[in-house]
């Protein structure tokens, strides 16, 4: 019965349609939107709210024309290799390495307090950091009661505050996912290679990165694509300030769209930054792949 | 199989009838509302409460209409920013709103307000406004779009007890920039620890920084930011300059505060909270609107304020007529363009603007009254010390060129304060980078050299 068959093949997908369609439309349907609203001079406020205008590329072209546009790829690139790549990964991955062998009780500990920084809603932590870094706050008074100097350091090295602050809130993901990666090395690849007189440097470098490599990837598309997204912890903290001195990409996009009611040219900065994700995720997704033996 | 299937399908189909059955219907059948937004904050609830009382009066009078109140918590500019997005949506659009003057001939462009000519004719009340306030509400094509509810000037606020032990002669009233500075320097050499004439400046108090600050200076020279008659933005002016060279002196010589504070956003709420009340401060621009944080119920309640505080207009910079500066804004109501209930929406707005209600506002927010009845009102003329004094400058007062770019033009007048007063730029290069960005905002045909 070749309808009942047709019927069947449909079925099939059903239990994955709402995902799809929930993808299509929450994903797929805003980066198209912002595409389109790219190519048009689309406002927030005046008369170009009524008539949008096809104006091309346009607004990449004045992108490219615009001062604080490579300054702001240089803080983007500057913020995720910093706090990212480097920051957490890096981190997450001693933290992860040095909980194995710490005891139970300090591992514990050590843990917990990771994790709270991860569990606090975003706005929580962006204040948190705020009161830490702030003129008046937590860091000048511990400084203070040292007798060092007060620094603004919000104002005199925005972009270090902000990729400490975001290395605070975002480590526990990455020491989550290597605490699980590390629990898979089989113990007794370990073991010989210790019989073998392998040293504790040598063991990670030659036994337990190229076991955990996959979850290495994994955890690095994983943070560099959430931290390139981050907005709220740099708004809160600098405000992109001063001087666009911390004026990341998503910063750039807010205050064009939002502030400057620009919305076309907001989103055409919002698609670049797509842009860049994409790149990212490919490239990782390539790594993922080619280790495959 | 088929069976499941068809069954399927019709609960899917069902439960979207029921989904459809819950979005709320057309207020056809005398139950109607009426959706009010507008800005409340934890130092701003003078509306909140005249809109609360606007509600029972209105739905008092007209039996079964529901006014929704909407009060959104966000400051000025992410107001402006939360309202246009409801606005683009005719399902998120407000009935009737809280408009910034400065953003309604934009808004009008962009067909968010409803013309008012007509109804305005039919409200009596509406001959009680004063004529120059209500230019305000008026847009490109001579239309009225909104109704004022209030306008506010700015001049130097003073401490007298700083300036007492500085030796210096009151009534104290500058007749040049000359003087301003002479004067802070006297404060300086006395009270080292005391700010002696704070202006702001930079991007942290975005349109504090222009408003309160920059315009006093950049006015006070002759030039301006926009010509009126020509409609083009003013570039190169040795006026701009000029005024970029007095808030560097000001910060360089530390008679303001350190640039970094200056960044702060929140530095406003240190000169009415702290350095005002503890004599910390000597003076500053601020708005006419200052009273309504130190009155009683006000977010800075301080009961010395009529003694301690004095006011001083801002002059011009060498004492040229007029002799002194203000700027001016100030808020509105409109109507929202895509309404359904035109009639009740215009008639809330006249509930919500009338005397009484138009009083309690005035005196809540310390506004300047736009009601040539609320104007004489003895519970108006007392409501502060500073009334008389604040009120006078609207002879000499200016406003803001409000087309669609001109939020971008003040964010570059607001960097051109910044780089000057952390020292990154001279005040000449700042000029120019002032000028190549209005070049780039508007196009070079849209400025004049002057």
């Amino acid at each position: 019965m070749p309808a009942n068959h047709r019927t069947w093949h449909v079925l099939r997908y059903l239990p994955v349609m709402p995902a799809v369609v929930l993808l299509l439309v929450f994903l797929a349907g805003p980066v198209l939107w912002a595409f389109q609203a790219s190519l048009t001079n689309a406002g927030l406020t005046g008369r170009h709210v009524r008539n949008p205008e096809w104006v091309g590329l346009d607004n990449y072209q004045r992108l490219l024309q615009d001062p604080v546009f490579p300054l702001s790829l240089a803080l983007t690139v500057l913020f995720v290799a910093g706090s990212a790549i480097v920051g957490q990964n890096v981190l997450g991955l001693a933290l992860a390495v040095l909980m194995r062998r710490a005891r139970p009780a300090v591992s514990a500990t050590v843990g917990t307090v990771v994790v709270a920084a991860w569990v606090l809603p975003e706005i929580v932590a962006a204040f948190a950091a705020y009161a830490f870094f702030s003129r008046d706050g937590t860091l000048n008074q511990l400084l203070g009661r040292l007798g060092l100097a007060e620094t603004d350091w919000l104002y005199t090295v925005p972009m270090a505050a902000v990729v400490l602050a975001n290395v605070w809130r975002g480590t526990a993901f990455s020491m989550l996912v290597y605490r699980a990666a590390l629990n898979g090395v089989p113990a007794e690849l370990t073991e010989a290679a210790q019989m073998d007189g392998a040293g504790a440097w040598q063991r990670l470098a030659f036994i337990t990165l190229p076991v955990i490599r996959g979850s290495i990837a994994t955890n690095l598309m994983l943070v560099t694509l959430q931290t390139l997204a981050v907005f709220t912890l740099i708004w809160v903290m600098t405000a992109g300030g001063p001087s666009n001195g911390s004026t990341t990409l998503p910063v750039l996009a807010y205050q064009e769209a939002f502030k400057f009611g620009d919305i076309g040219y907001g989103t055409a900065v919002a698609t670049v930054l797509i842009l860049i994700g994409a790149v990212f995720g490919a490239a990782y997704l390539r790594l993922l792949r080619e280790q495959r033996p | 199989m088929l069976r499941w299937a068809s069954k399927t399908v019709s609960l899917v189909a069902a439960s979207v009838l029921v989904l459809a059955a819950c979005t709320p219907a057309d207020p056809a059948g005398g139950n109607k509302t009426i959706k009010v937004a507008y800005q409340k904050t934890d130092s701003f609830t003078a509306l909140d409460s005249v809109f609360q009382d606007a509600k029972k009066e209105f739905e008092a009078a007209n039996q079964g209409v529901t006014v929704e109140l909407e009060p959104i918590q966000a400051n000025d500019d992410d107001y402006g920013t939360k309202l246009a997005l409801a606005l683009r949506s005719p399902s998120t659009a407000p009935d009737v709103f809280y408009e910034d003057t400065f953003k309604v001939r934009s808004d009008v462009d962009a067909g968010y307000l409803m013309n008012l000519d007509s109804r305005l004719k039919g409200w009596g009340d509406w001959d009680k406004f004063d004529a120059g306030a209500k230019e305000a509400g008026k847009a490109d094509d001579g239309g009225t779009y909104a109704v004022p509810l209030g306008t506010d000037t700015r001049a130097i606020w003073y401490n007298k007890k700083v300036f007492e032990a500085a030796g210096i002669g009151l009534p104290w009233r500058p007749s040049s920039w000359q003087d301003i500075l002479d004067t802070a320097r006297k404060i300086k050499a006395s009270q080292p620890d005391v700010i002696p004439f704070n202006m702001y400046a930079g991007k942290g108090t975005g349109e504090g920084s222009v408003m309160q600050g920059f315009y006093e200076l950049l006015y006070g020279t002759g030039s301006s930011l926009y010509d009126q008659d020509s409609k083009k933005w003013v570039v190169g002016s040795a006026g701009f300059k000029d005024s970029l060279t007095f808030l560097q002196t000001l910060y360089r010589e530390n008679l303001a505060v350190p640039p970094a504070e200056a960044l702060d956003p929140n530095i406003w709420k240190k000169v009415f909270g702290e350095w005002f009340p503890k004599a910390k401060l000597g003076a500053t621009v601020e708005g006419s609107y200052a009273p309504s944080f130190w009155q009683d119920g006000g977010s800075y309640a301080w009961p010395g304020y009529g003694q301690d505080m004095a006011v001083a207009p801002f002059p011009t910079r060498n004492g040229g007529a007029p002799g002194a500066v203000s700027m001016s804004g100030g808020w509105t109501l409109a109507v929202g363009a895509e309404t359904k209930q035109p009639d009740l929406a215009f008639n809330f707005l006249t509930t919500a603007l009338n005397a009484k209600n138009s009083l309690a506002f005035t005196v809540a927010s310390s506004q300047i009254a736009v009601r040539t009845d609320v104007a004489a009102d003895p519970g108006y003329q007392s409501a502060n010390p500073f009334v008389k004094d604040v009120s006078g400058l609207v002879s000499v007062t200016r406003y803001r060129p409000a087309t669609s770019d001109y939020p971008r033009i003040s964010a570059a007048v607001q960097e051109a304060t910044e780089a000057v007063i952390t020292g990154s730029r001279t005040p000449a290069e700042a000029a120019a980078d002032y000028d190549a960005a209005v070049a780039g905002i508007v196009g070079g045909d849209k400025t004049t050299r002057k």
